[in-house]
Parts: structure tokens; sequence; C-alpha cells
């Protein structure tokens, strides 16, 4: 563990820098390039960097596999809650007109929290993968 | 006027830089020198290409992205070069040393 310390240094120092980057991508992704999948990917890399250089067992620490499990279906979730949130607000499903008093209001708001789901769901599968292949030889 | 040919020297150089990297990449006899061909010509080459964009741009949001661009580039290209000399050197891979000389 003593050899690799600027590895060590270096990703300390950049692993936060990644996780916002990747928030930076998640949230701007209606205004320009970006969205939930990258942001998600981009967010997985942070953890799965971290988990290369400290090791399987700290990052399992951090975040466990059935908290990431939890995570990826709660980003189904939001995203087919946002569908039948515009269903019960009178509209078709997913149609994000309906979710706030005007429609650019209303697609803004839906963009994002669809998005958002879509960002949960894909960093916490890319890590589960991830964990999934990193621990083949420990069990 | 100035501006335009300092920022064309930049991104000419870079690339020159870029090219000179790919064929010491090519050609050289092992993986440390090939390593080292690498290495030390990608960080100016990225370097040059970005401070030429940003001379074309001037002091705009972009040429700050650029910036920090650049300083990326700058901490992560070292690292990964000395993290793969790294491995290996902790996997067994000996320099190629020549004795006849």
């Amino acid at each position: 563990m003593k050899h690799n310390l600027i590895l060590r240094l270096v990703s300390k120092f950049l692993i936060p820098l990644i996780m916002l980057f990747a928030l930076y991508v998640q949230f701007h992704g209606d205004f320009g390039p970006g969205g939930g999948f990258q942001a998600g990917v981009i967010f997985s890399a942070a953890f799965i960097l971290y988990t290369l250089v400290f090791g399987l067992d700290a990052a399992e620490k951090i975040i466990s596999p059935g908290l990431l499990k939890m995570f990826a279906s709660l980003g189904v979730l939001i995203y087919a809650g946002t569908g039948v949130a515009g269903l019960l607000l009178g509209g078709k499903y997913l149609e994000y007109n309906v979710l706030a008093s005007t429609n650019v209001a209303g697609q803004h708001l839906g963009i994002l929290v669809i998005e958002l789901g879509v960002g949960m769901t894909v960093a916490s599968v890319m890590m589960i993968i991830f964990y999934a292949f990193a621990g083949r030889g420990r069990r | 006027m100035i501006i335009e040919y300092l920022s064309w020297f930049c991104l000419v150089s870079g690339g020159l830089l870029g090219i000179i990297g790919g064929i010491g990449m090519h050609r050289f006899p092992d993986f440390y020198s090939r390593l080292h061909a690498a290495g030390t010509t990608d960080t100016l080459c990225a370097a040059l290409f970005l401070i030429g964009l940003g001379l074309q741009s001037g002091f705009t949001l972009a040429s700050f992205k650029l910036f920090l661009i650049f300083a990326f580039i700058f901490f992560t290209s070292p690292t990964a070069s000395h993290s793969l000399a790294n491995a290996a050197m902790l996997g067994g891979l000996q320099p190629k040393v020549e004795n006849d000389a």
C-alpha cells in the first residue's frame, strides 16, 4: 500500500472535483451537453477510482452494495413516479406540462426530476457492476 | 494580430509535439522509453493546444474552462505516467539497458 503515494494523493484531490463535475453535467444537462446518463457514469467513475486506489473493502464501508441496490431502484421509482404524477395531475403518462403552473416551468421541472432518476440509477448500477467484477475472487 | 500569430504558433507546435510523441511511441524499443516519449510530450502538447485555444477565445468563460482542463491535465497526465511505470516496475518488467555501448 505504500508504493502508490502519488496516486493516492492525486486521487484524493481529484475525486471531489470529479463528483462536482458530475453534478454540473447533471444539472446543466438541459442547457448544454450532458444529462443523467453521462452524469451517472462520471459520478460512478469517481467511486471506481476510489475503489481502485484504496481497495474494495474501504469503498464498501462508504457505500454498501445493499444501499446501492436501494438507490438503483429509487432512481427508477423517481422516473416512473414522475410519469404517474403526470397521470394523477390530469395529463398523459410522462407529460411534463401539467407538473407546474405553466407549461415551460412544468417541462423544466419534469426533465430535471427525470434526469435525477436516470443519474441515480446509472451511477448505482455502474457501481454494482464494478463491485460484482472486483469482488469475484473473494467468495 | 500578434495574438492570432501567437495562438497559431502554440497550436502548430502543440500538434508537432503530439506527432513527435506518436512517432516516439511507435519507434522506441521498450516500454519505459515509450512511456517517456508519450508522457513527456503529452503534457506540453495538451498545454500548448489549450493555451492556443485560450488565446483565440480571449477572457471569456470558455477560456476559464480551458484553464480548468489545463489544470486537470497538468496533474493527471504525469500521475497516469507515474502509475503506469510504477505498475510495470512492480510487475517485474526490467528496463532495456545497453551495456556494450
